[in-house]
């Protein structure tokens, strides 16, 4: 499912299309709000409070009753619909199987793609530093 | 002080859309747009981010179209609109050592595991203006190799294995961590405070006393343990789902300033340690918030704390460059009443100084 937080309203909306959705409402209409953003001190130690994000969220409910929640960066409360329309087609056992293969699988295809292009692109720019010995001038 | 004053509401519209009209330029040239303010001023959109302590590209993109470039005044627009904004809760604490890293350097070592990388820098540019930057300019395509799968750890972690380095703070049991937002600053700060204050701070200011850390005002020593950009996942535990449920990723850096010793009769002597961490990619404000939040430390380590750096409630008070320029600029609004009772008093003393000065007085003076 974390794929889907990673994908935009568009692509998520587009893979669903190919779905035949069963009946659903929302169960909380789509909301934009903050979410505090944690880190560590030292990256590892003592939690402290790094600044906010703009976080949307929204909950669906199937006919057939899986609820479904669906959070996400940004104010795009309708990616958050949609992510919540996922998350309860995926716990259907009439659509989960599909939700699968026709939504996420592709999704994750796409993101594995980008993020191993932007690896090479980083990799090209390992660098290898030679140690001089300093002179006496 | 700033009294209230009545009138002038036409001018007031009137500049306003003066300022709309102005901030739109000539219309002849094609209006920007927020994508290519987030594209191609990443950086200026990051800072924004940072500072106005709230991530969200778009937004910082429209505030800084919306404050004609002013970085400061668009930080202020980006903490208004937070201001309007339910929070959901807190975010669980971000891994910075499961980052994908787009950039990783160390100063203290050449040959860490997973290697450095240079990424996207200024580094080692000449710093000459390109003229073919001026139009129609199309870049080549990133050269591109494998990707290694090695992970990167952090430096901090792999010299703390030896103790060669102090950890990092743990957190005491039970302790909750402090907001600024939430509760207003008291002194003396703890370290969570610190950091969040800093990593909200103005870069100009936190530059400003990091270099004035280097020259002598509270000198630690410092070397770039490490550096790194890229992005991390955000997970949050939402109470209605009931676990942690990913959010998608932000991007940030992170500094590991690397400082000389302490040590006791009871402690072996090991390095010690300053932090920063900012939205986006933003070394010279994590650089400059690592070498602050050493020099903060000094009490804690026992040194003396002479140096405006090390002193936090002046680094804590005026870090803040949309309280500094509230209290700054507040001063070209109208203090009518407040000057005319101070120039009041300066008649009313220059008249007896006048007084005190005429030839006749004077004469009886001397007498």
């Amino acid at each position: 499912m974390a794929v889907l937080a990673h994908a935009e309203a568009g692509e998520i909306a587009a893979r669903l299309r190919d779905l035949a959705l069963p009946a659903h409402q929302d169960l909380r209409a789509p909301e934009s709000g903050l979410v505090m953003l944690r880190s560590r001190v030292g990256g590892d130690g003592a939690p402290f409070n790094l600044g906010e994000a703009t976080v949307s969220r929204a909950a669906v409910r199937l006919a057939s009753g899986e609820v479904g929640f669906g959070y996400t960066l940004g104010r795009d409360g309708e990616k958050a619909r949609l992510i919540a329309l996922c998350d309860a087609l995926v716990q259907s056992r009439d659509f989960g199987a599909a939700l699968e293969r026709d939504v996420i699988a592709p999704l994750r295809e796409q993101l594995m793609v980008r993020r191993k292009r932007a690896a090479e692109e980083t990799a090209a720019t390992k660098v290898d530093f030679y140690t001089m010995v300093r002179g006496e001038g | 002080m700033y009294v209230a004053v009545k009138g002038g509401e036409r001018a007031i519209e009137n500049a306003h859309r003066l300022l709309a009209h102005k901030r739109r330029g000539d219309q002849g040239i094609t209006e920007i747009s927020l994508d290519q303010i987030s594209e191609q001023l990443g950086l200026a959109v990051d800072r924004v981010m940072s500072e106005g302590s709230l991530y969200d590209r778009e937004l910082a993109a429209l505030a800084i179209k919306q404050a004609r470039g002013d970085l400061i005044e668009a930080i202020f627009l980006v903490r208004a609109f937070r201001a309007t904004l339910p929070r959901f809760g807190t975010s669980e604490p971000v891994d910075t050592g499961a980052m994908r890293v787009q950039r990783r350097v160390s100063a203290t070592f050449k040959d860490i595991p997973g290697g450095q990388i240079l990424g996207p820098t200024f580094d080692y540019t000449h710093r000459l203006l390109d003229p073919s930057l001026a139009e129609g300019f199309v870049p080549e395509a990133p050269a591109t190799t494998e990707a290694s799968t090695a992970p990167t750890p952090r430096v901090t972690d792999i010299l703390g294995r030896d103790g060669l380095i102090e950890s990092s703070p743990e957190a005491e049991e039970g302790a909750s961590v402090g907001d600024l937002t939430r509760e207003p600053l008291n002194f003396p700060a703890d370290r969570d405070l610190r950091l969040q204050n800093l990593a909200r701070g103005d870069e100009g200011f936190l530059l400003a006393m990091g270099y004035s850390t280097q020259r002598g005002y509270g000198r630690n020593h410092p070397f770039v343990g490490e550096i790194r950009f890229g992005e991390v996942e955000v997970e949050f535990a939402a109470e209605d789902v009931g676990f942690a449920v990913p959010l998608g990723a932000i991007e940030l850096t992170e500094c590991q300033m690397v400082n000389q010793f302490k040590g006791s009769a009871t402690e072996a002597p090991c390095f010690t340690r300053g932090y920063g961490l900012a939205f986006g990619q933003s070394e010279r404000k994590t650089m400059s918030m690592a070498l602050v939040d050493r020099a903060l430390r000094a009490r804690e380590l026992g040194e003396e704390a002479l140096a405006p750096a090390q002193d936090e409630e002046f680094v804590m008070s005026h870090s803040d460059n949309v309280q500094a320029t509230g209290f700054v600029e507040h001063l070209k609004l109208p203090h009518y009443v407040d000057f005319q009772s101070e120039l009041g008093l300066l008649r009313k003393l220059r008249k007896e100084f006048a007084e005190a000065n005429t030839p006749d007085a004077m004469k009886e003076a001397a007498e």
